[in-house]
């Protein structure tokens, strides 16, 4: 039988907590001035969307936002064969003093983001990079955190969350997936 | 998202399915982005080894494999058929065994003879990627000509392709022609009788004995380099009676009904197969071509590289 799936966030729930993060990184940066959103590959790319057009309509600015597929950064590329799919990688500006916000959905082992803050690095030195998240599952293997969190879960291991972005699954929610067996 | 595995190696795109074209290609379009960073490399193959064995003249093919294995930051070496052991009679498998017993993880292969890549590839434990074996196939150049096509028409389906020149000694043709098909592409080729091979109709493949007719029909010309010395071997009278009836010239294809891009795969005899003014005109892709070729063979390498399915399920673990 199937796991039952369960809401962790609603339509209108992901809409609250974006907003909320939206201004949490204008009051971290003090501002929107050189800041660069960078969304990862694949369903950060929308969050970032999100974000950014929430600040822009509040802050009265055009802030760019990119895109990073780490794929090519991954820690674990000689065991996961058959080879992952690489999406695109949207960074044509220098990053150089620049002040970037990178935007996941799920922040769990931290080896996704290892593989950005690598990536970040041959695209110049920005003046500082911080890391905002939809859901904060824990269960980290990395020492990496994040700056700004949407949602702070305590998922065990096995047990899968899955964000849902209009754009690609035809909805915004947050699920829970149970471990098989449970 | 599952994709086909390609399998060891790469020795033509003969026996590639669809879907298999289809990843290559679509893998090969993220990679474009690599070559326009002011780092242009990535990780992805730190630690990997991959020997470029070239038993024939190259420039364009190993500078182009070499790039893109430098880009995924594997070790490379150059392995050139002057100046090395096979100038002293060493064999072809002697000389990739003692390759491997160094511990390489790779081969790239250009020999003259039709079939070596295969040979090779069935006696080592190395990936070997095929650049160009003798008249067979030369599948990295097909798939960049591929890539160049798609880029420009945003599909490859039902597309309007003649091969035009050489058609019998090359390589380059056969890939294209293969891939070209599979891909739902029409196929023609054009060039003097003596240079077109036998039964190519049953490929699919149209064959037009005058570029005019060519020209009238395709969307994309191919233009194949002629090499000189077909003209000693007595296929063809003499260059300047090529290039007035075959060559293709800016006079030619102002009478075509529509734009039609022009791709060569290089080194170009300008004012032979294709004169300066369309080989330098606005719808050749040729030089687009040659950065393509980076990204493809990125691909390829990428994709042929480490990660077997028996490790993929371990690390699930």
């Amino acid at each position: 039988m199937a796991p039952t799936r369960t809401i962790a966030l609603d339509a209108r729930a992901v809409a609250r907590t974006l907003r909320r993060m939206a201004d949490e990184v204008v009051e971290l940066f003090d501002g929107t001035d050189d800041l660069i959103v960078v969304g990862i590959q694949r369903r950060g790319v929308q969050l970032a969307d999100r974000l950014v057009q929430m600040i822009n309509e509040r802050e009265g600015v055009q802030i760019p936002r990119g895109a990073l597929d780490i794929t090519l950064y991954r820690d674990d590329l000689q065991t996961v064969g058959p080879r992952p799919v690489v999406g695109k990688t949207h960074l044509p500006w220098a990053l150089d003093g620049k002040r970037v916000v990178i935007v996941d959905d799920v922040l769990y082992t931290g080896r996704t983001i290892r593989a950005a803050l690598d990536e970040l690095a041959d695209f110049g030195r920005p003046a500082r990079i911080a890391l905002a998240v939809l859901v904060d599952r824990g269960g980290r293997e990395l020492p990496i955190h994040a700056d700004i969190v949407g949602k702070t879960m305590d998922v065990p291991r096995g047990a899968r969350i899955d964000v849902l972005v209009s754009e690609l699954d035809g909805e915004d929610a947050v699920v829970l997936v149970p471990a098989e067996g449970e | 998202m599952k994709s086909p595995d390609l399998g060891k190696d790469l020795l033509g795109l003969e026996e590639l399915s669809t879907a298999q074209i289809q990843l290559l290609l679509d893998t090969a379009e993220p990679f474009k982005e690599i070559s326009l960073r002011a780092i242009k490399k990535v990780p992805t193959l730190r630690g990997a080894t991959i020997v470029n064995l070239f038993f024939e003249a190259s420039t364009r093919t190993r500078i182009s494999f070499e790039f893109a294995e430098k880009r995924l930051s594997a070790d490379t070496v150059n392995v050139a058929s002057s100046g090395s052991s096979v100038a002293k009679g060493e064999t072809l498998v002697d000389t990739a065994r003692n390759l491997e017993a160094m511990k390489i993880d790779m081969v790239v292969v250009r020999h003259g003879s039709s079939g070596a890549a295969r040979f090779l590839a069935q006696r080592i434990e190395s990936n070997v990627i095929n650049a160009g074996d003798g008249m067979h196939e030369h599948p990295t150049q097909g798939l960049l000509d591929l890539l160049t096509l798609r880029d420009h028409f945003g599909r490859l389906d039902g597309l309007r392709v003649c091969i035009c020149g050489d058609v019998l000694h090359s390589r380059v043709a056969r890939s294209n022609i293969w891939g070209l098909r599979k891909m739902g592409a029409e196929v023609a080729i054009c060039g003097p009788r003596s240079l077109l091979p036998n039964a190519v109709e049953a490929l699919g493949v149209t064959v037009f004995r005058r570029i005019e007719e060519a020209i009238e029909w395709a969307d994309a010309l191919n233009i194949l380099r002629l090499q000189l010395e077909r003209m000693q071997a007595g296929y063809i009278p003499s260059l300047r009676e090529y290039n007035r009836v075959f060559g293709v010239t800016r006079e030619k294809l102002e009478r075509a009904p529509r734009d039609i891009l022009i791709m060569h795969p290089g080194p170009m005899n300008r004012g032979v197969e294709i004169d300066s003014d369309v080989a330098d005109g606005p719808h050749s892709v040729i030089l687009d071509q040659v950065t393509n070729g980076v990204a493809v063979r990125m691909a390829v390498l990428y994709l042929l590289a480490g990660g077997s399915p028996a490790l993929a399920e371990a690390a699930k673990g």
